[in-house]
């Protein structure tokens, strides 16, 4: 078993606030991903839980155990790194066995281990290599092995395959996962890339200048982000959004339209909507188109709905051109509200 | 200017100046080195090896080494190794440990014969603080062993610093990554510095070896201020054909056999910290 608590941890790097009392549990075997730009906090929160950062206040639990006062080596986890850290002068099998001989195994175990895990990334044929004759990909499988041959309950994972180019990504993104699910390890994963953080996550944490601003599955922080920085980082494109007036009665204006929303007795709210959840309709929302971008089988279309950039992406059937006029309907269960002052989500 | 062509005209003035200046003269000292008095022959090297001095000198120079060496490079990996790890203040200690290395190697002799001598700092001290009657002759025949520790002393005095700025330089490119996977990974941090700084610090370490071990055999300021006659070394040796005895093919001679020692030493290094292919950072 090795659940992780995260117990109101923080980071002060001089004056600066890296992580603001981050608090989140992570369950046995869970697959969790740490998203958010880069200076948001997710690689510090990482090398907190890996003892390669002491937290300023707060505790981290492993497996029921507190772990925070120990040396990496005494946490029961094991890493990947960016920049996969292979190290150039040993050999692959003895890359895959460093850590092994660290706990100084007897030869045959290490020998096994290493067998075993080059094997599960395809790599038994590099053993005598050294990283210096390998290509990105072969480097990137050798420092997952080598975690993997640890046997870790925990591996933390900084970025791997943001060095890798973008068929390689996707094919290690596949393989990480199943992987790793064969592993029963909890694995932490930090990326800046959402389309990664939605194909491997069992659930994503969502930071934001040092906050996990949503901890919830890919599914829930697409469809239902907690607060407008989530709804507008999530997805690409990102939510359109809209200024709305309370008209009473739980009626909403919006660019001039009426739609019912929350009842609620604030003013103003930000209307959002996915670009996907637009159709064409004879009411809704006057458009006019600035861009069009034909994404095979979809159109990315760029418009103007009372100054404001709005995306829709509609069939690629339709003929749309820049200067065109339309009328877009929301589709009334997708639509998202956010409180303009708290920017969070408003049902 | 043709591009092609560009890298040679601008290496050509250095080439040409070392051709002059050092090739020319080599092949003139190695010619003298080969004239005997029939001719060219061996002589000169047989009547050189077969004096009895030499014997005395290369061991004197070769024990030099391997005992100042030895101290020097373990020194500069621990001086390198703290300094790697300040954040303040790093470039200051720096400084201050790489002032021997602005000072001559005959000033830094007589800055440990001034200590050593026997009106001497450390004379006047032992006196002062009671621990000795008079003044005591350490640096005579009487005394081989405190000679040859204060030549040692004033040697890694000198020219540890010379190790040290390479050393520096050398662990600074060792990325930091590879010190937090290996601890990661549950490497000690002496577990760090044996399998990971002295591996991929190889390069550096070459050439830290080779230019103090040639500077070891090379040794006679520091020497000649402390020792003099007492402790003869092989440069010595080599000033004394010249200049004491006026035998300047001997001298040659010597000096031929100072750098064929130099060259396999240095070959010697290469091969023992050599980088296999495809294990470079």
């Amino acid at each position: 078993m090795a659940e992780i608590q995260i117990k109101n941890v923080a980071k002060r790097f001089g004056s600066y606030q890296a992580l603001h009392d981050i608090n989140l549990t992570i369950a046995d075997q869970e697959f969790m991903v740490l998203l958010g730009a880069s200076g948001c906090g997710k690689s510090t929160l990482l090398r907190i839980i890996a003892g390669l950062e002491t937290q300023s206040t707060g505790e981290v639990w492993i497996g029921g155990r507190r772990i925070d006062h120990l040396p990496p080596k005494d946490r029961g986890i094991a890493m990947v790194f960016q920049n996969y850290a292979v190290f150039p002068h040993l050999t692959v099998f003895e890359n895959i066995g460093f850590g092994l001989r660290m706990q100084k195994l007897p030869n045959d175990q290490v020998t096994r281990r290493v067998q075993r895990t080059a094997e599960l990334m395809h790599i038994e044929q590099l053993l005598k290599r050294y990283s210096g004759e390998l290509s990105g990909g072969q480097r990137q499988r050798v420092a997952v092995a080598r975690a993997l041959a640890m046997e870790p309950d925990v591996i933390l994972m900084d970025e791997p395959l943001s060095n890798l180019d973008a068929l390689l990504r996707l094919e290690m993104r596949a393989e990480l996962k199943g992987v790793l699910a064969e592993s029963n390890t909890t694995a932490i994963y930090v990326t800046h890339d959402q389309v990664e953080a939605m194909s491997l996550a069992d659930r994503i944490s969502v930071m934001h200048q040092g906050r996990i601003v949503q901890a919830a599955s890919p599914v829930e922080v697409y469809r239902n982000p907690a607060e407008r920085f989530v709804a507008g980082f999530i997805g690409n494109p990102p939510m359109n959004f809209l200024p709305a007036v309370n008209s009473g009665n739980g009626q909403w204006t919006v660019a001039g339209r009426s739609l019912p929303g929350p009842q609620s007795a604030a003013g103003n709210l930000d209307f959002a909507i996915r670009p996907e959840d637009l159709r064409i309709a004879s009411e809704g929302l006057t458009a006019r188109v600035r861009l069009v971008e034909p994404l095979g089988a979809h159109l990315l279309v760029t418009c103007d709905v009372e100054g404001t950039m709005f995306r829709a992406i509609l069939d690629s059937d339709m003929a749309i051109r820049a200067g065109d006029h339309l009328t877009l309907a929301p589709m009334q269960d997708r639509i998202r509200w956010f409180d303009p002052e708290t920017t969070r989500s408003v049902a | 200017m043709n591009a092609r062509l560009l890298p040679y005209v601008l290496i050509l003035p250095v080439t040409l100046f070392l051709g002059v200046f050092f090739l020319y003269p080599f092949v003139l000292v190695a010619k003298l080195a080969f004239v005997g008095s029939e001719g060219l022959s061996l002589e000169n090297f047989r009547d050189v090896i077969s004096y009895w001095k030499f014997p005395i000198s290369l061991k004197n120079t070769m024990l030099l080494a391997a005992v100042v060496v030895p101290v020097q490079l373990a020194l500069a990996l621990l001086m390198a190794t703290m300094v790697n790890r300040m954040e303040k203040g790093r470039d200051l200690v720096l400084y201050i440990w790489t002032i021997p290395l602005g000072i001559s190697d005959l000033a830094a002799g007589i800055i440990w014969l001034a200590i050593f001598e026997q009106s001497g700092f450390l004379n006047s001290m032992m006196t002062g603080l009671g621990l000795s009657d008079g003044p005591v002759n350490f640096l005579s025949y009487q005394n081989p062993g405190i000679v040859f520790l204060a030549i040692a002393l004033a040697e890694i005095w000198r020219a540890t610093a010379i190790m040290l700025v390479i050393l520096v330089a050398g662990i600074g490119l060792i990325p930091k990554e590879y010190y937090e996977a290996a601890e990661v990974f549950g490497a000690s941090p002496w577990q760090r510095f044996r399998r990971i700084t002295l591996p991929m610090l190889r390069p550096s370490l070459q050439t830290a070896l080779i230019l103090r071990v040639v500077l070891a055999f090379e040794v006679f300021a520091v020497v000649a201020a402390l020792g003099g006659t007492l402790f003869p070394v092989l440069m010595g040796e080599i000033y004394a054909y010249q200049f004491d005895l006026q035998n300047t093919n001997a001298a040659a001679a010597l000096a031929l056999i100072v750098l064929a020692i130099s060259v396999v030493f240095t070959l010697i290094i290469l091969r023992a910290l050599r980088v296999p292919k495809g294990a470079t950072i």
